[in-house]
């Protein structure tokens, strides 16, 4: 199977370097990302809770590019060339 | 005035230092108005280019147009990383192959925790963990085959960068919003 290939090319030192005080401390770096969990103490959530918010979080910004991308390309399609062309270039160099 | 080309070079001031702290760097480069300006003006290139050549690709989710603009927008993103990160790489190649071998997405199901019953090379793991680790691998591009801390790492970069495109393109599209109800304005007044 493709997937035992896969983890026989895993980096070895994956196998010993991970302690559990390293795998929590890192879900607790991620935690201060997510926008949800960062009123709650650590002690209250899991790290299989942070990594599915985390998952959730990412789905959600892939989900507001794609609306974003079909907004503009509506936005793109009707509006004149050159006014938005001008209002983009004097706002970049604001 | 501030000039495209001395933000640029700001940007390119940070050296990179330790692991921790490259990372940390890395994260909040993403939030700096410098970063937003370069990446906001590569992705309206980007967009003028996805104008002139209309592509024909079919999506289930999204039209043609709007999907290339989201080709375009993770293209542009994915240079504005300078090449420092897994995920920008990926989506720089993951392009070229796409157009080539026109590969299926994976489905966002979590299947793969009846392949793994824990006999991994995590044994430290619960499987409930593996199971979202392995979830989150498949959600940041590239990244599948990762060891836990890289992983970790990846995902905060591309965190960071996707709230910025998120942010800028909400941006652009309230000024294309702002300036095309403006002509219209201009255009319908008697002259």
């Amino acid at each position: 199977m493709s997937t035992r290939r896969s983890r026989s090319s895993q980096s070895g030192s994956s196998r010993n370097n991970i302690s559990d005080d390293q795998i929590s401390e890192l879900v607790s770096k991620l935690q201060q990302l997510l926008p949800e969990l960062q009123n709650r103490r650590s002690n209250k959530v899991s790290s299989a809770m942070v990594l599915q918010e985390t998952c959730n979080y990412i789905r959600s910004l892939h989900r507001e590019v794609e609306d974003l991308s079909e907004r503009l390309s509506e936005l793109l399609a009707t509006t004149d060339t050159t006014s938005a062309q001008a209002a983009i270039i004097r706002s970049l160099l604001m | 005035m501030p000039n495209p080309n001395t933000l640029t070079i700001d940007s390119k001031r940070k050296k990179p230092r330790k692991l921790e702290n490259h990372t940390q760097k890395q994260s909040t480069r993403w939030r700096t108005a410098s970063e937003q300006q370069i990446y906001s003006s590569k992705l309206v290139d980007a967009l003028r280019q996805v104008r002139s050549n209309p592509t024909s690709t079919p999506d289930v989710r999204l039209p043609a147009s709007a999907r290339a603009i989201r080709d375009a927008a993770d293209r542009a993103l994915a240079f504005t990383a300078k090449g420092r990160t897994r995920w920008s790489r990926a989506i720089l190649t993951n392009r070229l192959k796409l157009r080539l071998l026109k590969k299926k997405k994976k489905p966002r199901i979590i299947n793969c925790s009846t392949k793994k019953p824990g006999t991994g090379c995590n044994r430290l793991k619960l499987p409930a963990l593996q199971r979202r680790v392995r979830v989150l691998g498949n959600m940041v591009p590239g990244c599948r085959k990762l060891s836990f801390p890289l992983l970790l790492e990846e995902t905060t970069d591309y965190i960071a960068a996707l709230e910025m495109q998120v942010r800028t393109m909400a941006a652009l599209a309230e000024l294309l919003t702002s300036s095309s109800s403006a002509s219209r304005l201009t255009t319908s007044m008697p002259g």
